[in-house]
Order: C-alpha cells, then sequence, then structure tokens
C-alpha cells in the first residue's frame, strides 16, 4: 500500500512560477479566474484530463508547478478555443495552456513516446530551408527519426493519400528563400535583446 | 474589388479538393482572387505551440505581402485564418511583439501597415456574394441531400466575428441555397482532435468516431467541412474508429465541393475522385446529375 498525502501544503508551491504564468503574453488575466469551470465544462477533452482546465487555471497562478507541468492535460489540449470563448472573466486559456505546453518543451517534460521535439524541429527546418511545408516530405522525416515501423503501419493509408493524389511528392518552395533566414533571424536576435 | 488569395501549405497537398473546387467556386460566381506573391507557411500550429514569436513573424510576412496591392485575404485553412487573426490582434494589443515584427520585416524590405482584412470564404461567399446570388446561378440543384454542416474550432472561434461561435449557420445558408437540406447536428463546433491522432490516438479516434456516429445517426447523408484536418480526419480514420466503436460510412466532403457541383463545375476538375468513402452512391441516390 502506497500512502500519499493528498493535501497540498503551501511549501509546494513554486511563487516564480505563478509569477511567471501571471505575466505570459495573453495570460494576465488569469487572476480574475472566477473558478467557475465553464472552461471545463466545455472542454471536450476535460474529460480525459487528470486536472480539468479550471483545475489548471488555479494550480498555475497558486504555482504548483509540478502537478502542472506532469499533467496529461496540456497534450490533451487541442487548441479548440471552446474554454476561452465561454470564460465569463474572458480568460485566454487557450493562450495560457499553450504557454504551459511551451514551458513544460522547454524543461523536456513531455511524455516519452510523443515525437513532439522532433516534429518541432523538422517543422521549423523546412521553414527555414523552403519556406513552406511539403506535407509528405515533413511525415516521412518525422518517422525516419522517430520510428520507421509506424511508418510501415501508416503505409496503407500513405498508399491511399497517394493514389489519390493527396501526397505529392514534389517539394513546395518560395521563391525567395533568403528571406526566410532573415526574417528568423532578426527574430531571434530581437527575442534576445529583450528577453522574451 | 479583387481579394488576395492564401491558400496555405495544405492546400497544396492533403487539402487539393478544397484549393481546387473552392477556385472553381469563385470562377462561377465571379469573385476574382489573385494568390499572394510568394506566401509562405504559417507556421500553423507547430510553430503556435513550440515558439510563438516566430510564428507572428511568419504570419506578418503573409499579411505584408498581401497589403501592398489588397485591402481583403481570403484564407481557407482553419490553422492559417486562425494564425493570420491572431497575428493581427497580438500586434496591436503587444508593443513588444510588435516590435520584433517590425523589425524582421525591416529585415527583409517589408512593412506592414494592418491596413488588411482576413476573412473566411465562407464569410466572402455569404456576405459579399450571397445565398439569392448563388441560388439564381444554380446549374446542378442538390435535391434534398442531407448533409450534416461540419465547422470544427478555429474557423468560428475565437476571433472570427462573421457568425455565432457554438451555433454558427453560414455553412447551412449557402448549401441550403443550391437546394441542400441540413440535419441537426449539435456536434458542429466541437473539436476533431486535430492532430490528437498522431500524439494520442485512442483519444483521437474517441472524437472523430462521435462526430461521425452522431451525423450518421441524424440522417445525414454526408458531412461538409470547412478545414483540411476536421476532413483528413474524419475521412481518413472513419475505419479505424469504426473498428474501435462501431463502422460508419459517411462520406466527408469540403462544402466547396458541393457548391463548385451545384454551380456546374465536373466532378473531377473539383476533386470529388480524391475521396476515400465514394459518394457517387450518395449522388445517384439523390438523382444529382452532374457533370
Ligand atoms: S471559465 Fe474562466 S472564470 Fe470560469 S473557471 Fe474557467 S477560466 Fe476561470
Ligand atoms: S482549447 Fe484546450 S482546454 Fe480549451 S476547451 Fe479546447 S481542448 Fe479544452
Amino acid at each position: 500500500m502506497e500512502l500519499k498525502r493528498t493535501v497540498k501544503f503551501e511549501a509546494d508551491r513554486d511563487p516564480e512560477f505563478a509569477r511567471w504564468i501571471s505575466h505570459t503574453v495573453g495570460g494576465e488575466r488569469i487572476r480574475h479566474c472566477l473558478q467557475c469551470g465553464l472552461c471545463s465544462g466545455k472542454c471536450p477533452l476535460s474529460l480525459y484530463m487528470d486536472y480539468t482546465p479550471r483545475r489548471l487555471m488555479h494550480l498555475s497562478r497558486e504555482g504548483f508547478k509540478e502537478e502542472v507541468l506532469g499533467s496529461s492535460s496540456i497534450w490533451l489540449c487541442t487548441a479548440c478555443y471552446a474554454c476561452m470563448v465561454n470564460c465569463p472573466k474572458s480568460i485566454n486559456v487557450t493562450h495560457l495552456l499553450y504557454a504551459l505546453k511551451q514551458r513544460a518543451i522547454e524543461e523536456r517534460r513531455y511524455p516519452r513516446r510523443f515525437a513532439i521535439p522532433v516534429m518541432a524541429r523538422q517543422f521549423s527546418d523546412m521553414v527555414r530551408g523552403s519556406g513552406r511545408i511539403t506535407e509528405s516530405w515533413l511525415i516521412l522525416r518525422v518517422f525516419l527519426r522517430t520510428s520507421i515501423w509506424r511508418l510501415l503501419g501508416m503505409s496503407g493509408l500513405g498508399l491511399k493519400l497517394l493514389r489519390t493524389g493527396r501526397m505529392p511528392i514534389k517539394r513546395e518552395r518560395i521563391q525567395r528563400r533568403a528571406e526566410m533566414e532573415k526574417l528568423l533571424d532578426s527574430v531571434a536576435a530581437t527575442r534576445k535583446e529583450l528577453a522574451i | 474589388m479583387k481579394y488576395a488569395y492564401y491558400p496555405g501549405c495544405s492546400l497544396r497537398g492533403t487539402g487539393r479538393a478544397y484549393e481546387e473546387s473552392l477556385l472553381a467556386v469563385f470562377r462561377a460566381l465571379e469573385v476574382e482572387v489573385e494568390e499572394i506573391d510568394d506566401w509562405n507557411c504559417c507556421g500553423a500550429t507547430t510553430y503556435m505551440s513550440v515558439d510563438e514569436l516566430t510564428s507572428y513573424a511568419l504570419a506578418s510576412r503573409n499579411l505584408a505581402l498581401a497589403e501592398r496591392d489588397h485591402s481583403e485575404i481570403i484564407a481557407p485553412c482553419a490553422a492559417c485564418y486562425l494564425v493570420l487573426n491572431k497575428t493581427q490582434h497580438y500586434i496591436r494589443d503587444y508593443p513588444d511583439i510588435k516590435l520584433v515584427v517590425t523589425r524582421a520585416l525591416d529585415a527583409i524590405g517589408l512593412k506592414y501597415h494592418d491596413k488588411v482584412r482576413v476573412r473566411h470564404p465562407l464569410d466572402v461567399l455569404l456576405n459579399d456574394v450571397g445565398p439569392k446570388a448563388i441560388a439564381a446561378k444554380v446549374k446542378v440543384p442538390l435535391n434534398g441531400l442531407k448533409i450534416a454542416p461540419y465547422y470544427g474550432c478555429q474557423i468560428v472561434r475565437p476571433y472570427s466575428t462573421f457568425d455565432d461561435q457554438g451555433d454558427p449557420t453560414s455553412m447551412e445558408r449557402l448549401l441550403e441555397a443550391c437546394g441542400a437540406k441540413t440535419v441537426h447536428y449539435p456536434l458542429k463546433t466541437t473539436c476533431c482532435g486535430g492532430s490528437q491522432k498522431g500524439t494520442l490516438p485512442e483519444v483521437g479516434l474517441d472524437l472523430i468516431h462521435y462526430l461521425l456516429s452522431e451525423a450518421q445517426k441524424n440522417g445525414a447523408e454526408v458531412i461538409t467541412t470547412v478545414c483540411p484536418l476536421c476532413q483528413f480526419n474524419l475521412e481518413s480514420f472513419q475505419k479505424e474508429a469504426g473498428d474501435r466503436h462501431h463502422p460508419t460510412a459517411v462520406p466527408v466532403l469540403y462544402f466547396s465541393q458541393l457548391l463548385a457541383l451545384a454551380l456546374g463545375a465536373p466532378a473531377d476538375a473539383i476533386g470529388l475522385q480524391r475521396g476515400f468513402v465514394p459518394i457517387g452512391p450518395v449522388f445517384a441516390n439523390k438523382e444529382i446529375a452532374y457533370a
């Protein structure tokens, strides 16, 4: 029998985390949350979540970092905006969940089986190099770096897509490709300068 | 007026039928569009969830390019539509983001003046063209074809203002103008799971299944969508979702494919051959005599 404390102590909080979430771009209104639960009620994924959106709002503004960043909810959220448009206090719930997801990725806290960092890397490399995404190549590159077996498992679908002409192999590119690099480098430079 | 047209990457891949049919609708209704010169990827959900600042810069290049010659952009893909709109809002609201974007654009010799409006084809067809004008041009009436109109999330939420965010009706009004009937479909703005099928398949398949079976139960012969990802999920994983729950067989089309068909476009020019669940029998059953 494993015994676990079910009530959180003040000392479990991380005040820095609480400060960070209340100052994230778009998330400033989190302190106005009434804990009414409309967001959770409207969320199509809340039935699968360990902490519903309402609970995440409260846990994160109080600084319960471990619980929040370890929660399955940030990976379940599909950014459907049902919570956000129904919030009586106009809190950007979806954007707050994005912020939590970014933070979890930064701190490398995601379930092992997720290809999220690989996907993000391949996606950004492709945008930097070509300016556009060619879906067929993106999927191929992600699978080659994660699981070749899953690629084979998906081959039935791949073939159907090829047959119906929905998997063009031709690489999509913009003409002024040098602009992508300049644009992205400039973002990185300004980000550093403003420390955002 | 000529609109700037922003197809985005999906409409050049899995969503080809969306572009083919939408352009056919525009031609039939004399809506003039011009593709944004050298447009780039909007950054989509991938960038939005890992690196928002970059996504604002990527989106703003498209806004700035469009703004040079146009006052309105048509963005059919749900992800592009959302990202372009969100970028406009965030540039307005946050001076830091505005600075990042202004400098990034400056590095490639562009300027953004916040003068261009981002619109969805549903909005343009309904409010600029209008159901009456469309009805007048129908060549192949849809003969009471029963449709479940599925909007998904990001077209109606959170930034669009052309329709209700929970119970929109634009698609109904357009399709009914072509002689179709729409069925009661309370799940019309419930999420399809996005890319959940890739990360948490059991959850993704659940969501997909309930959307499909609800439509079938309510008598729909076809589901129409406005988003490449919704269309892809509902169609490509229909078999897999059916294996887990109980089987469904509902063709999933872009709303524009049915509009184009009604306006007289030939089936193979609007991507009807690209579907996985055959639509032919449904049309035959309704005696819809398309070209
Ligand atoms: S709907 Fe808004 S106010 Fe209500 S619990 Fe959710 S975030 Fe808080
Ligand atoms: S945006 Fe995320 S948290 Fe909000 S309702 Fe949709 S899935 Fe739930």
